[in-house]
Formats: C-alpha cells, structure tokens, sequence
C-alpha cells in the first residue's frame, strides 16, 4: 500500500528550498522523495493524492496550545483541540500543564497521552508544570515526569515569581535534556490590568499592563540562563523591548530562545477598541510599534518560532464586561493563513515561515517532526496557499470559539493533514 | 432646531459640540421646571426608566430618579444587591430579562470599563451610561459643562484645571473629553502615581504641582480621592496628599478673578478641598447637584421624549 502525493511544492524549512517533489509513503513513513515525472505507478495499490499547485509541508507544530482537559472539558478536550490542530495543518501540538488539575504528576501526564492516543488526530506532547500545583514553592518530580513523556517544563499562566526556584530549575531541568519554557510576567506590576497599559487604555477606561511587566521577566530569564548556562524559552513574546532584550543575549551568546503568537504580529491595541473581550489575551496586545518590533525579530531569527498560545475559553469567560471576563484567544486553525500573510508581506521568505511553524517547535522540544525525509514519519500537510475564505465560526473546530478573527477574510488553509502516513484532516 | 440622533448615551465621545449644545440649550429651559410649586410636567408620561445601579451611589442614581419623576416618567430602581446578579447571573442576561420588560431607557452604573457598550448592542431599549468603571460618566461631566456656562457665560476659550486622581476618574476622562471639545483648555494636575499613560493625546497639558498648575485658570476642578478604592501605592499618606496636593485658598488664590471651584462629590473635607473652599464664596459645588437633575432632564428627554427635536416644555 503506497500513497503517491504527487507533483507538490515541497517545502524544506532546513534547507530552505522549494521544489516540486512527489512524496511516496509507505508503512506510515516517508519512503521516496523524487523530482516530479521519475515515478510512475500503475494505479493498483496506490492512493494517488494530487497536489499539483499546492505545497506539501512538514505538518506543523505547537509548541504552546492549551487543551483544557483534565478539568475544563467545556471549553476544549484532548480530542477536540487535536481536531483543530489538525485542520490547521499541525500534526504535533505541546499543550501547556495549567490544567485542573494541572499536569505536575505522572499520572497527568500518563492521562493525556492516553486521552491523545484515544482521539487519533495529531500528536500531542504534554509539558509538565515547573512546581507542584504550579504554586511556584516546590519543583515537580523532572524524572518521573520525563520518563512518563512530558517534553518540557513551563508553569505558563503562572510565572514562577521565585529567582532561586527559577534558577535551580533550570539546572536541574538540564540533567534530563528538559527545556523549562517561560510565562514572564511580573503580576505585581501587572496588577488589575486588561489590556496594554498605553494612549488606548488611557483613552477607553481600562486598566493597563504595562511592556515592562514583561520586560522585567524577560531579562531576570536571561540572568538567570546567564548564570547557570542552561537554556531558557521564552513563551509568547509580545514587546519590543523583550525582543530587544533576547537580541542582546543573543548576541552575548547566552542560551535563550523566544516564540510568539500570531496575534502578536497581527493585531494591536486598536483592537480592543468596543470592549470587544475576544481581543483580550495575556500578555495583551500592545502598539503598532510593538508588532512591527515582533516581526523584525522574527525576520533576524531573534525569535524561533510562531506557537499559538491557543486558549479556549467559551461564552462564559468571555460573554462578561471586559475586566471580568478571561484572557486568551484560540489559534490553531488561523496560525497558517495569518504566518502566510507575513510571507505575502515580504516578512519572512515562505521556508522561513514554515520553519518557524514546524522544524523551530519540534527542535526546541526535542521531538520528531518539522521536516520531511526519506524514512521520517509521513507527518505532513498539502496547504494551498492562494485559497481565499470567511473566516466564520462553523470552520471551527476547536469547542470555543474564541477568536478575534472571526468575520475576517483569510488566505491559505490545509487542504489536507497526514499523522503517519494516515489522513486525520481533509477540507470538504 | 437641532435634532439628537442617538439611541444611547455611552461617553462624551459619540456627541458632537451641536449635540452638546443641544443637551445644554434642552436643560436650561427644563430647569425652571424644578422651582415650581408643582415640580412635574407630563412629557414622558408612559415612558419607563430602569435605574441600574450596580455599584452603589447616592448622589447620581438620585439625581436621575428625580429627573425621571419630574418628566412623569414611571422609573424602577435595581442594584446590584436587589438583581439576580446577586445569585450569579450575568449582566448579560439581567439586560435581556430587562428587555424583555420593555423598558425605553436603561440608567446603568457599573464597575466595569465598557459595561453600558455592551449592554447597547444587546438591548433595544437606549441605555445611558451613568458611569462605568474608570472610563465614563458624561451626564457628570455635561452638568459641569452646564454649570461652567450659567456661571461664566461661555466655555470656548475658558482654561480649566482638573485636579486628582486622573488615571482612575471617569469624571476627569469626560470632562476631558467635552471640555476640549466645546474649545476649552484644559490641564490635569496630580502626583505623578495618578497621571494615566499618554494623557496628552487627549490635548490636555499636565502640570502635576496644583500650585503652578491653578495659577491663571478660570475653573479649578477637583476629583474625589477615592480612600477606600486607591491602591496603597498611590500615595503615601492622606495627610501628604492633602498638604501638597490639596486645595486651599492660598493655592485657589492664584487662580483668575471670578473663577469658579467644582467638585463632583462626595467631598473628603480635608483632603483634596478643605473646608474654606468647599464652602467658599468661589464653591458651585451645590450648584452642579442642582443642574445635574436639569440636565439629566434634559437627556431623558432628548433620548426617549417624543419626535426628536420638538418642543421641550409641551406639558406648560
């Protein structure tokens, strides 16, 4: 049984080329790859999957989602969030440990991958949280938690306010290759803020958060990865400051590396002009100057890759006056055709984009995936880029629907997404 | 004559200077309503007005139960305390089971920034912003612009100061808003702790020393200091606050002859006013309680009363 994806622009984020490639797969594994017209197959045994015109990627990978489950199954379960990745074009999702309860034990950890095997769409790889209860007083059990499948360490959602924990999970965290990936905020400037703390909030009444909230963290991280030379990962870079910082370090050649989100190159504080509470997001969005200081960094590489920070939330969280309803906006299904903007844009070069989807994420935990090879598994996606559409809430996958892009017109989408050689998403 | 086409009233932003006028002109002739023997006139009789007071006030729920009353509108008062909010229903659908009651007006007070915005896109009935979080309260900031002009003649060209706690007022943010908009010029003096970011893209200059700051003005303003709201971090003391930023006819000295001092109350004697001026012969301060029900009148009237733009005083 062979699956001839034929005649697609393959894209290789490591070398940067794309070239029309057919992709032959066998066994769930990539078996050929070859110049289109060198193949011929006669038709028995083959599942032809025309591709002519479109691109076949890597299938892409999250590095930072939320999928709510144990706890908050209303909102988003193991399953329903892989179906959205899946549509999205991911095939590997990293979903964040701030669950209820949250994944600080084996037997979290041991719960989702079983939860992820059940549902059958893409894969998903928990990271664990950095302290028991994420309460930031004592580090979780890095071993136990390695060895049941966690592939990295973050209390996203609740930034370990504690320099020596900090520090001391970071160099325990390098005894099991365990990446410890950053939420930096510092709450007690954050304080009672909705939104960024700037002419917006000053002129609509809200409170604000400050960039230097941020910033701050940011640059304790840096210190600290300074200090004991093990790495750190910084999560969903909003301000130019922090890009100026993780530049910096950069430079001084210590170990950091960042992510944003699409939203953080896409939409500023504008946005939350209306109260419109599907703009509200930690960190928030911030000024015009800010986004285009994120895709600057994105351009130079100072930061690594474009995870979503996919947060469901439903009705209930967000259907409230501005202030009391929750932060966070889903993206899985809008992450391409939002990345591909930039490409559009002249931000990134299209290789460039798809590497900071996919190869970026999956090098930074330590997972299999973001680039197509001879004898890899057939993890991939056939997108066609040109392919223009609303954006309604019936294309949502995910079980809230979240999202600011709502109503938007979009351009580029999956057309097609392949786990193993298996097909877990086809457009209709 | 001018007509008011607005369904709601949600900030001093949405109005235009004939709109401000217009609510002005509208309030000034529905005053005189309020010193006769018989204080009401049938104009919006049949009309229903929700108060929805959801944060607690005396003062401006008040003042808009009178306003209501004296126009012979039937008027229902709800808090917080007396709505099913209370048994954790949203506000959401505390609008909706409102509307479904047909009211023409809702009256909102809420402690949340954007609060009466939404209610506006969910409810057919008009909805007046009575004062919303740290962002808005116009019909304070109208009645300050009503009294400015009954005392001094014009606003245009007039130089105002507000003084306080500008990050957290949504009576500074409105009289902002309308004060420059009707061509007056406006400074915002306070600590440093309590001047919002990029304040001056709203056209006003900050010159936080009220000293310096008073010097020349013809209204001085003063914000209520909010002792049980305010972080603890603002400033450090009531007694530093009232002695470097607090009024005092020393200070009010420096401003013009004949310039007026308001206040939107509560008064904290002693803190931000002390007592000489608050009850001083340069103090309008009951004179903004009184015109608040005027032009509250007024708005009541522009919003729900009748065919836009008729005459104002039919039930004489």
């Amino acid at each position: 049984m062979i699956t001839w994806i034929r005649g697609g622009d393959l894209v290789d984020p490591v070398t940067g080329t794309v070239e029309q490639t057919d992709v032959l797969i066998e066994k769930g594994k990539v078996s050929k790859m070859l110049p289109r017209g060198v193949f011929h197959g006669d038709d028995a045994g083959i599942t032809l999957v025309e591709a002519s015109g479109k691109m076949v990627i890597p299938g892409l990978v999250d590095m930072h989602v939320h999928l709510r489950e144990p706890g908050h199954e209303y909102k988003e379960t193991i399953a329903s969030g892989a179906m959205a990745a899946a549509a999205g074009g991911y095939t590997a999702i990293a979903c964040m440990p701030n669950t209820v309860p949250p994944n600080d034990c084996r037997a979290v950890t041991e719960f989702i991958l079983g939860q992820a095997e059940r549902a059958g769409a893409v894969k998903v790889y928990p990271i664990a949280a950095i302290s028991k209860r994420q309460a930031g007083e004592t580090l979780t059990d890095f071993g136990e938690l390695k060895q049941a499948g966690a592939v990295g360490l973050s209390d996203d959602g609740f930034p370990v306010v504690n320099s020596e924990l900090m520090r001391r999970a970071l160099e325990y965290a390098s005894f099991y290759g365990l990446r410890v990936i950053s939420h930096c905020e510092d709450r007690s400037l954050s304080g009672n803020g909705v939104m960024h703390e700037g002419v917006v909030s000053t002129r609509i009444g809200l409170s604000g958060i400050p960039d230097a909230s941020e910033d701050i963290m940011v640059y304790r991280e840096i210190a600290l990865a300074r200090l004991t030379g093990q790495p750190v990962h910084i999560a969903h870079v909003s301000a130019a400051a922090s890009v100026d910082l993780i530049r910096r370090a950069k430079e001084d050649g210590i170990r950091v590396t960042a992510e944003t989100a699409p939203h953080y190159f896409t939409l500023d504080h504008r946005r939350v002009i209306g109260y419109d509470t599907l703009a509200k997001v930690n960190p928030p969005l911030r000024t015009p100057e800010d986004v285009e200081a994120i895709k600057a960094g994105l351009r130079e590489g100072v930061i690594d890759a474009i995870a979503t920070d996919h947060a469901p939330h439903s009705s209930l969280e967000k259907d409230l006056e501005f202030d009391r309803a929750a932060f966070g906006m889903i993206g899985l299904q809008t992450a391409l055709p939002l990345t591909l903007r930039l490409v559009r844009d002249g931000v990134l070069g299209l290789a460039d984009a798809i590497k900071k989807l996919s190869w970026a994420g999956a090098t930074l935990l330590g997972v299999s995936g973001g680039r197509l090879m001879e004898g890899g598994d057939a993890d991939l996606a056939v997108i066609d880029p040109d392919y223009e559409y609303f954006f309604d809430s019936d294309r949502i996958l995910s079980k809230s629907k979240n999202s600011p892009f709502i109503g938007e017109s979009l351009k580029g989408i999956a057309e097609l997404t392949m786990v193993g050689g298996k097909v877990v998403w086809e457009k209709r | 004559m001018t007509k008011f086409e607005h369904k709601d009233l949600l900030g001093m932003g949405p109005l235009t200077v004939e709109d401000i006028t217009l609510i002005l002109d509208t309030a000034e002739s529905l005053k005189a309503i309020s010193d006769r023997e018989i204080k009401k006139v049938p104009t919006l009789r049949g009309k229903s007005i929700v108060n929805f007071f959801y944060e607690p006030s005396t003062r401006t729920r008040t003042s808009f139960d009178v306003a209501a009353k004296r126009l012979s509108a039937d008027t229902l008062s709800l808090s917080a305390s007396t709505s099913s909010m209370v048994k954790g229903e949203t506000l959401l659908d505390t609008a909706r089971n409102l509307q479904a009651m047909r009211p023409d007006l809702i009256v909102l007070r809420h402690s949340s920034s954007g609060a009466p915005h939404m209610l506006a896109k969910e409810v057919e009935a008009g909805i007046i912003n009575a004062g919303d979080g740290i962002n808005e309260h116009p019909t304070q900031a109208l009645l300050d612009l009503f009294t400015i002009r009954e005392k001094i003649g014009r606003i245009s060209g007039l130089k105002v100061v507000i003084i306080g706690d500008i990050s957290h007022s949504r009576v500074a943010r409105s009289n902002i808003i309308g004060l420059t908009k009707m061509g007056a010029e406006v400074t915002v003096s306070g600590p440093p702790t309590m001047m919002p970011s990029g304040i001056q893209t709203l056209g006003v200059d900050v010159v936080p020393d009220p000293a310096r700051a008073v010097r020349g003005k013809d209204v001085v303003m003063l914000l209520r200091i909010q002792l049980e709201r305010q972080s603890k971090v603002l400033f450090p003391s009531i007694r530093e606050y009232a002695s470097f930023f607090g009024l005092s006819n020393d200070i009010l000295r420096r401003a013009n002859e004949g310039a007026i001092v308001m206040h939107p109350g509560p008064l904290n004697r002693g803190v931000e006013i002390t007592s000489e001026v608050a009850d001083g012969p340069y103090s309008v301060i009951l004179d903004q309680v009184a015109n608040g029900v005027a032009v509250r009148m007024a708005v009541l009237y522009l919003l729900i009363g009748g065919a836009k733009g008729d005459n104002v005083d039919q039930g004489r």
